[in-house]
């Protein structure tokens, strides 16, 4: 297929995903800010928010103060935040339009509704009354999407990129997540967190759709190395890194595969993160740092971004 | 005479280009007066390039580097036996018909200066002397003064600054004789000057007008002669950018470092 | 030299504009209309309303949409599908299709004559200079022979219906026509809306269009392009507003849709830039004008392009399709000479008619012309879109005026000819059903063979009274049935 074919796939994909990401996030923001405005932390819970976004930088370039109007109105709607929600499914529409014929008429048709809903959409009234609704359909309408190339899309070449793009992006996202909270998932003296330990705990957890999940596999009250464990190193997880990770690998390979065994730097560095998590042990990766490893992480999740694109999509 | 030519354009750039592309308008073909013993277009290191004739006749070579690169360099080396014609250009293939030639482009426009200018020129006489006052008159107006002007100046703007080089003077010709209405066109090749060799006046343009019972009559108002044997014709169109030597692009931010060298010289009897 | 005589049919002309009625004729339901009769007879009262909003979401959530660019409100708005399909009969589709070869052939013709020999300019058939200093005369295609004398490898035939057995072409379009896929579409909404009103008449089938269409490309190959030839559509990209039939096509033939910067040239060798590595085209479709298509030989701020792609052209090492210079062929001031150029390439007479043209260059037709505004349509020889346009009966005395200007200031540059009262079909509007001015484009495919799908794209003027179909002006399109005999 054409390389800026690919490319567009991959980009829609991430972008849809960083629009369900950033919608996740800000959900669990708003949830915190509220309960932190009772023990008076809310700015550092929106800073917070900024950070696990990656729209920090380019929030402090237009604003001076956290502040939660501020904020909301960066991320939703901010057309110069190429991360803002309004951005990513624009972006991700844009790319479905560059590339209509590799899309099936179900994943065209997700996205331009969203699309055209999103055009109607006034921020005024959102702002006022609607913001949790509106992160709400933001979520389905990318579950939506994510179903509907799941579900019709032909298993070849395409479906691998797109399976890509949301993997690489979904890896980035959670281990931005755990980085911006890394600190609370750290061990302590204290045999119990503190009542706002406990909610950042949730609200990791929540940001991820893991709550449940936690309970499930874990049986336990919430433990900070148990959700970072969860978070990084569980197959089952599928919004933890290995999960992620074994996916990039697995979809490229199947592309080496359909293109006679041609590999590239991406395939090695793809396996060589995942080899790391799947054989990795939370206590080494805690006693090495946990922060230092989610930087390496990002760091090489980049790198492999820019590998796929320099093999597949130039 | 036999002239030889060596021309070597080397360019260099600061910082990786991701690809170039040009055509080329550096070969001539042989007609009345002018015989090409070998010719070459190639890129150094590299393979001759390929090449397509274009609708005015001309030779075009095109070439292409599509993977980053920091340098290019073109060579052109041939050998040409040429006569003295008086300027009188004949046996060439001739594609499209003199009155085209009448087409006006944006580095062509007459405009009103130039109608102005033209309409001053050589009277009721036959369109020979005409063209033969055009000539000197574009020489004497316009001063050869290179930096002045570049490749998009158009006739009347040279015109009106009094200075450019030989395309600004070839245009101005070009668009004068068009508002006289006799069809007019632009000429690229190389120059033998007796100077030293690697003098970058080797590399010339002039305009070659069509004259009813003589056909195309070349005509250089920078030196104010027609052609003689020491003329070579590689490309002719309706302006420099039809006609253009060189025409590329490419795609990268990178500052430009360009060396050009042209020798022609007289070969061995 | 003659001027090129008028072939008007006298039915047009006069100042009744109501037009001929392709339904109702001299009292009664002409016969391809009835079971249309029968149909919207038998229809529930509130039925055609709902069908007609099913369509709009229809269209819209398919997204076949078109920009306009001069307008500044939404840059993707579809054009209005009318339910109500027009009706041709056997023996007149019959008749168009034989002028329509006709007519092709005889342009396509020019095309190879006027880059080769200029035979018909030597013959004094067309003045000289009409051609030479034409800017739809391309100097750069000047003896260059694209395979099969194919030039316009899609041409899009604007046939405008006077009366019973009376058609005109009012123009010809031999560069990148676009409307195809709102033929295609528009047979799909009838069969989604009205499922069994296809199945009861016997009405010809347009969907193998594609398939022509790809077989077509296929067959002007360069003559030693290894194996089955590789063809592409090279659009300008998602911004333009044909992107979407752009899209449309390239998917139903299964070809890539490719913009400038997914190719590039290697040895005078076109290549795509896939996912595998370069990979060689040998046919594009390309739907960019001349004027974009490459940097280094047309307009150098071209970025829709691909820099070398007339290199490889010329070389024989790709075809285009459309070729280059077509527009020459279907500029308005040639236009008047088309029959000449049946007369002259074909030795045959021309079958379809030409409206009579004054060409506004030409001091005894500007007079006139100045002296009639009120009773002629004027446009910009070199426009598309209906912009640069007065309908002399139904414009304001400034309208006249400020064209009356135009024409004084720049003559050459415009053509009129007498108002046509276009023929009118039912159409569904606010009030119920009313007749409405159509016009037809039928799509001519020329390869190693001519063919055509039966029937093309009816526009229709949505406006009462309206004479304009262009969809920039508020047209709308039908879907055309061309009944089996």
């Amino acid at each position: 297929m054409l390389s800026r074919t690919a490319d567009s796939l991959f980009w829609l994909a991430r972008y849809i995903e960083r629009a369900e990401n950033v919608a996740r996030i800000l959900t669990v923001g708003h949830r915190m800010a509220s309960l932190a405005y009772s023990l008076g932390d809310a700015g550092n819970e929106w800073h917070s928010t900024l950070r696990a976004a990656g729209c920090e930088d380019g929030f402090f370039g237009k604003y001076e103060i956290v502040e939660a109007e501020a904020v909301i109105a960066y991320m939703v709607f901010d057309a110069d935040n190429p991360s803002s929600v309004f951005s990513c499914l624009e972006t991700a529409r844009r790319n479905a339009r560059a590339v209509r014929t590799a899309l099936t008429v179900d994943m065209w048709e997700a996205l331009n509704q969203t699309w055209m809903r999103l055009r109607d959409l006034d921020p005024a009234a959102i702002i006022a009354h609607g913001l949790i609704d509106f992160l709400d359909w933001v979520k389905e309408r990318s579950l939506l999407f994510n179903g509907a190339y799941a579900n019709t899309m032909l298993r070849n070449d395409a479906f691998f990129f797109t399976r890509l793009g949301t993997f690489l992006e979904r890896a980035d996202s959670t281990a931005r997540l755990l980085d911006v909270k890394y600190h609370v998932l750290l061990p302590r003296d204290e045999e119990v967190g503190g009542a706002l330990d406990y909610y950042q705990w949730q609200a990791i957890l929540r940001s991820v759709s893991a709550l449940r999940s936690y309970h499930w596999i874990y049986h336990d009250r919430l433990q900070p190395w148990l959700i970072a464990e969860l978070l990084l190193l569980r197959p089952e997880m599928p919004r933890s890194l290995r999960a992620c990770m074994e996916q990039i690998a697995r979809h490229l390979d199947l592309l080496a595969d359909a293109y006679g065994g041609k590999r590239g730097e991406c395939h090695r560095l793809s396996g060589e993160m995942y080899a790391r998590l799947r054989f990795g042990r939370i206590e080494d990766i805690f006693q090495s740092g946990l922060h230092e490893f989610l930087v390496a992480f990002l760091d090489q999740t980049a790198r492999l971004g820019g590998e796929i694109s320099r093999l597949y999509l130039m | 005479m036999r002239l030889r030519v060596r021309h070597e354009t080397s360019y260099h750039y600061d910082a990786p280009v991701m690809a170039m592309s040009q055509l080329l308008r550096l070969a001539p073909r042989s007609h009345d007066g002018q015989r090409v013993l070998s010719w070459q277009v190639r890129a150094v290191p590299g393979r001759p390039l390929p090449f397509f004739i274009d609708g005015f006749g001309n030779i075009v070579h095109c070439h292409a580097i599509n993977h980053p690169h920091r340098a290019v360099t073109i060579l052109v080396a041939g050998e040409v036996e040429t006569a003295a014609m008086d300027g009188v250009v004949r046996g060439t293939a001739e594609p499209l018909p003199p009155p085209f030639f009448l087409r006006e482009t944006k580095l062509t426009a007459a405009g009103p200066a130039i109608v102005d200018f033209a309409r001053g020129i050589g009277g009721d006489a036959s369109a020979l002397t005409v063209l033969h006052a055009l000539m000197r008159a574009v020489g004497e107006r316009v001063a050869y003064r290179p930096g002045t002007t570049d490749a998009a100046t158009a006739a009347a703007e040279a015109l009106t600054r009094g200075a450019g080089v030989c395309q600004d003077h070839a245009h101005i010709f070009i668009a004068a004789a068009r508002a006289r209405g006799i069809p007019a066109r632009y000429v690229g090749g190389y120059l033998w000057t007796g100077m030293a060799p690697e003098h970058d006046q080797a590399s010339h343009a002039w305009a070659e007008a069509f004259v009813p019972d003589l056909g195309w009559v070349g005509f250089d108002p920078s030196n104010g002669v027609c052609p003689t044997e020491a003329y070579i014709r590689t490309s002719v169109g309706l302006d420099y950018l039809a006609a253009a030597p060189a025409r590329g692009i490419r795609r990268g931010d990178a500052a430009e470092t360009l060396a050009v060298t042209v020798a022609v010289t007289p070969g061995d009897q | 030299m003659a001027r090129p005589e008028g072939e008007l049919p006298a039915a047009g002309q006069g100042t009744d504009l109501s037009g001929f009625d392709e339904m109702h004729h001299a009292g009664a339901c002409r016969a391809p209309y009835a079971m249309i009769r029968d149909w919207l007879e038998d229809l529930p009262p509130d039925l055609l309303r709902r069908k007609h909003e099913e369509a709009e979401l229809l269209f819209r959530r398919v997204g076949v949409t078109f920009a306009v660019y001069a307008e500044g409100g939404n840059p993707e708005r579809t054009i209005p599908f009318d339910i109500i399909p027009r009706v041709l009969d056997a023996d007149e589709w019959m008749f168009l299709e034989r002028g329509l070869r006709q007519r092709v052939r005889a342009l396509n013709a020019f095309l190879v004559d006027i880059y080769q020999g200029r035979e018909i300019l030597r013959a004094g058939r067309i003045p000289e200079a009409l051609i030479l200093m034409n800017a739809g005369f391309r100097p750069e295609m000047q003896d260059f022979m694209p395979v099969h004398g194919a030039y316009t490898h899609i041409a899009g035939i604007d046939i405008v219906r006077l009366g019973p057995r009376e058609f005109c072409v009012l123009e010809d379009n031999c560069r990148v026509p676009s409307g195809a896929s709102y033929m295609l579409e528009n047979r799909e909404a009838t069969m989604r809306l009205f499922p069994g009103l296809l199945g009861r008449h016997r009405v010809a089938s347009v969907s193998h269009y594609p398939e022509d269409l790809l077989d077509t490309l296929r067959s002007v190959a360069p003559p030693h392009c290894p194996g089955e030839p590789t063809v592409a559509l090279l659009t300008p990209g998602a911004f333009n507003s044909a992107y979407y039939e752009h899209s449309f096509l390239a998917d139903e033939m299964g070809v890539e849709i490719v913009e400038g910067a997914d190719l590039f040239i290697e040895d005078n060798i076109v290549f795509m830039r896939t996912t595998e590595g370069p990979r060689r085209i040998d046919v594009l479709y390309r739907r960019v004008d001349d004027d974009f298509l490459d940097p280094l030989t047309f307009r150098p701020d071209s970025t829709l392009g691909v820099p070398g792609l007339f290199g490889a052209y010329r070389a024989g090492n790709v075809a285009l399709a459309n070729a280059v210079g077509a527009g020459i062929a279907d500029d308005k001031s040639v236009y008047p000479y088309v029959p000449e150029m049946i007369r002259f390439y074909l030795g045959e007479a021309p079958l379809l008619a030409n409206v009579p043209t004054f060409d506004c260059g030409r001091a005894e037709d500007l007079a006139y012309v100045l002296a009639h505004l009120d009773a002629l349509v004027v446009k910009e020889a070199r426009g598309s879109g209906g912009y640069g346009m007065l309908i002399g009966p139904q414009a304001s005395r400034a309208e006249r005026d400020v064209f009356a200007a135009r024409l004084r200031a720049c003559p050459g540059d415009y053509i009129a000819q007498p108002t046509l009262a276009l023929s009118t079909c039912p159409t569904y509007v606010e009030s119920g059903i009313a007749p409405r001015h159509v016009d037809l484009r039928p799509f001519v495919l020329v390869g190693k063979e001519i063919r055509i799908v039966p029937g093309g794209l009816t526009r229709v003027a949505l406006r009462e009274g309206s004479l304009v179909v262009n969809s920039s002006q508020g047209g709308g399109t039908k879907d055309t049935w061309v009944l089996d005999a």
